[in-house]
């Protein structure tokens, strides 16, 4: 099943604390044109597993590969540059700073040169190109000189998306982009997902089940650490396991 | 300077750290006026404002650690005393040239920030203050108690440096070295600002998480910014053991340290005037409050009256003396 079209390959992914394993022997795949969600309890290992994908934690055993080359071993930086974009649960933006300029900051990144002083950043023409091309597709573009820290939750939670699409990232991991939004904003989200979708591999971490349900290709279910079942929303749906395990009576019918 | 702004949305307002040269205006003038008073200064007067230019440099470059990139560094006093150093003991009996004394100063300020960087920036927030204050301490009994530098008296500098005309011998001339240095070192951090390297190093400063995140190998720009503070330090050290003649291992003591943080304090973390404002106000404050003549036998008390006057600053300006400018003309004092 699993085609050599898979952008991110994840092979036997292990993270132990300790004597606790957080997240114990993952596999799954992510490929462009698809959104893959990974659902489950609180303390399932979603953000542990994120973390290790993105490189923020290091990996205790198993194989990340992006495209054909394993980024197992690459530091959090260096996998960011490659095409590994993620947002953060709990807002990371630069609060002081405009929309326009956590973006620019974001691009930056990928021209960065440090050693040129006598450059002004605010005139980075690739940064701004990429700065401005992220608040257009997340829809902050009148947003652009707002001070980032004086707007509503939504609008930050925009923002976290868009600072991660200003790298320009092939592999999107969205942890909880859903999180504290209201019914308005995460239209607006969703809509902004299933554009991305087209040339992007998704992964996302959700806890608003109608949403995954709605916009999910493929959906991996983590107990424990573990995956219990992957598969088409359907199949999630209908399998006993999983409702047992953890949907109960959540599942929209 | 719309022209400069990019496309797709038409209406940008220039940036506020974009606008160098009307944020250079300020201190242009100042650089100016001093240059031009510098003839008319008695010796008194030239000798205060040439110890205020130094700490000012020196409290510069503490600025970009703390204000720019969030680095709380205990331990810069360190920087500053090995530039004085280096000066001392590379100058001979003959006196040395200004150039190549620089650069040493400077040089091996940067080495030793270097290694104190490449190992204390592996630590964060508490540590990295105790960590930094350890290598302080480490530098300092290096000098301290090991006949290298003349042990606890120090050692004296018989020839000041000169290089060509310029010889730092004549007072006038060492202001206007020293104003140089200061207008050198200030072009320098406020272009950093503006720059690529700037704008990283204040995004560390706010979520190094997320710098990371997006791709900025973080801890190379911290160290980057530590050596480059520990240069600028070295080089008000070089000035400074020119200004005295004399240098001892008090210039690396953790309270010299503890000192030009206060300083950038007082002036107000996150602005370059802040650090100078900061350099200006301590030390008038320390001279006056140290004066017989003005606060009578409590002048022997300085240090009691300086903690008073710091505590009731931070109590009603929090945001230090830039705050205060900024309360009369809000409009540019960044």
């Amino acid at each position: 099943m699993n085609g050599t079209d898979a952008l991110l390959k994840v092979d036997g992914l292990t993270r132990r604390f300790g004597g606790l394993v957080a997240v114990g022997n993952v596999s799954l795949d992510l490929r462009v044109g698809e959104v893959h969600a990974v659902i489950g309890t609180n303390g399932a290992g979603k953000s542990t597993l994120i973390n290790m994908l993105s490189g923020e934690i290091a990996a205790s055993e198993g194989r990340i590969a992006l495209e054909r080359s394993d980024i197992t071993a690459l530091a959090q930086p260096r996998r960011a540059l490659a095409g590994v974009g993620r947002s953060y649960q709990r807002n990371t933006i630069f609060a002081e700073f405009t929309v326009l300029e956590n973006c620019r900051l974001a691009a930056q990144a990928a021209t960065p040169r440090p050693w040129a002083f006598w450059e002004s950043a605010a005139r980075c023409a690739a940064s701004n190109q990429a700065a401005h091309e992220a608040m257009e597709a997340a829809g902050l573009t009148a947003e652009a000189q707002r001070i980032a820290g004086t707007m509503s939750h939504g609008a930050k939670r925009q923002l976290e998306v868009a600072m991660c699409l200003a790298t320009r990232p092939r592999v999107l991991l969205l942890d909880e982009p859903l999180a504290g939004m209201g019914a308005e904003e995460t239209e607006r989200m969703l809509a902004l997902l299933s554009r991305l979708k087209a040339s992007h591999a998704i992964l996302l971490v959700e806890h608003d089940m109608d949403a995954v349900f709605r916009i999910a290709d493929r959906i991996t279910v983590m107990v424990n650490g573990t995956v219990i079942a992957t598969g088409a929303p359907e199949s999630i749906r209908t399998n006993p396991e999983v409702r047992t395990a953890y949907l109960g009576d959540e599942v929209p019918a | 300077m719309s022209a400069a702004a990019p496309m797709t949305s038409p209406v940008l307002p220039s940036l506020p750290a974009d606008r160098l040269t009307r944020g250079l205006l300020v201190p242009a003038a100042a650089v100016a006026v001093l240059a031009v008073a510098a003839p008319f200064l008695g010796g008194y007067a030239s000798d205060l404002v040439v110890k205020v230019m130094i700490l000012a440099i020196f409290a510069l470059s503490l600025e970009l650690l703390v204000g720019m990139t969030g680095l709380v560094s205990l331990g810069h006093a360190a920087f500053y005393g090995i530039g004085a150093y280096v000066t001392v003991l590379a100058s001979g009996d003959e006196g040395g040239n200004l150039l190549v004394l620089l650069v040493a100063s400077m040089g091996l300020a940067a080495l030793y920030a270097l290694v104190v960087g490449a190992l204390s920036l592996r630590t964060k927030g508490v540590y990295f203050i105790m960590v930094t204050l350890a290598f302080a301490q480490m530098a300092f009994f290096v000098f301290h108690d090991t006949p290298v530098g003349g042990g606890s008296d120090g050692i004296y500098l018989y020839v000041r440096p000169a290089i060509g005309p310029i010889d730092l011998e004549n007072r006038l001339t060492l202001f206007y070295v020293v104003l140089a240095a200061l207008a050198g070192t200030y072009g320098l951090l406020a272009l950093i600002r503006r720059s690529r390297f700037g704008a990283a190093l204040a995004g560390i400063r706010v979520s190094e998480q997320r710098m990371r995140a997006v791709g900025f190998p973080t801890y190379f720009y911290k160290l980057a910014a530590f050596v480059i503070a520990g240069a600028l330090a070295g080089l008000a050290g070089c000035l400074v053991a020119a200004r005295d003649g004399v240098v001892n291992p008090e210039l690396l003591a953790w309270h010299n340290s503890g000192e030009v943080l206060l300083m950038i304090i007082l002036g107000g973390l996150g602005h370059l005037r802040g650090a100078v404002l900061g350099a200006v106000a301590f030390t008038l404050l320390k001279e006056l409050l140290s004066t017989h003549a003005l606060v009578g036998p409590l002048a022997d008390h300085w240090q009691l009256s300086l903690g008073l006057v710091i505590i009731a600053f931070v109590a009603w300006l929090p945001r230090g003396l830039i705050g205060l400018v900024q309360r009369i003309s809000p409009e540019g004092s960044r």
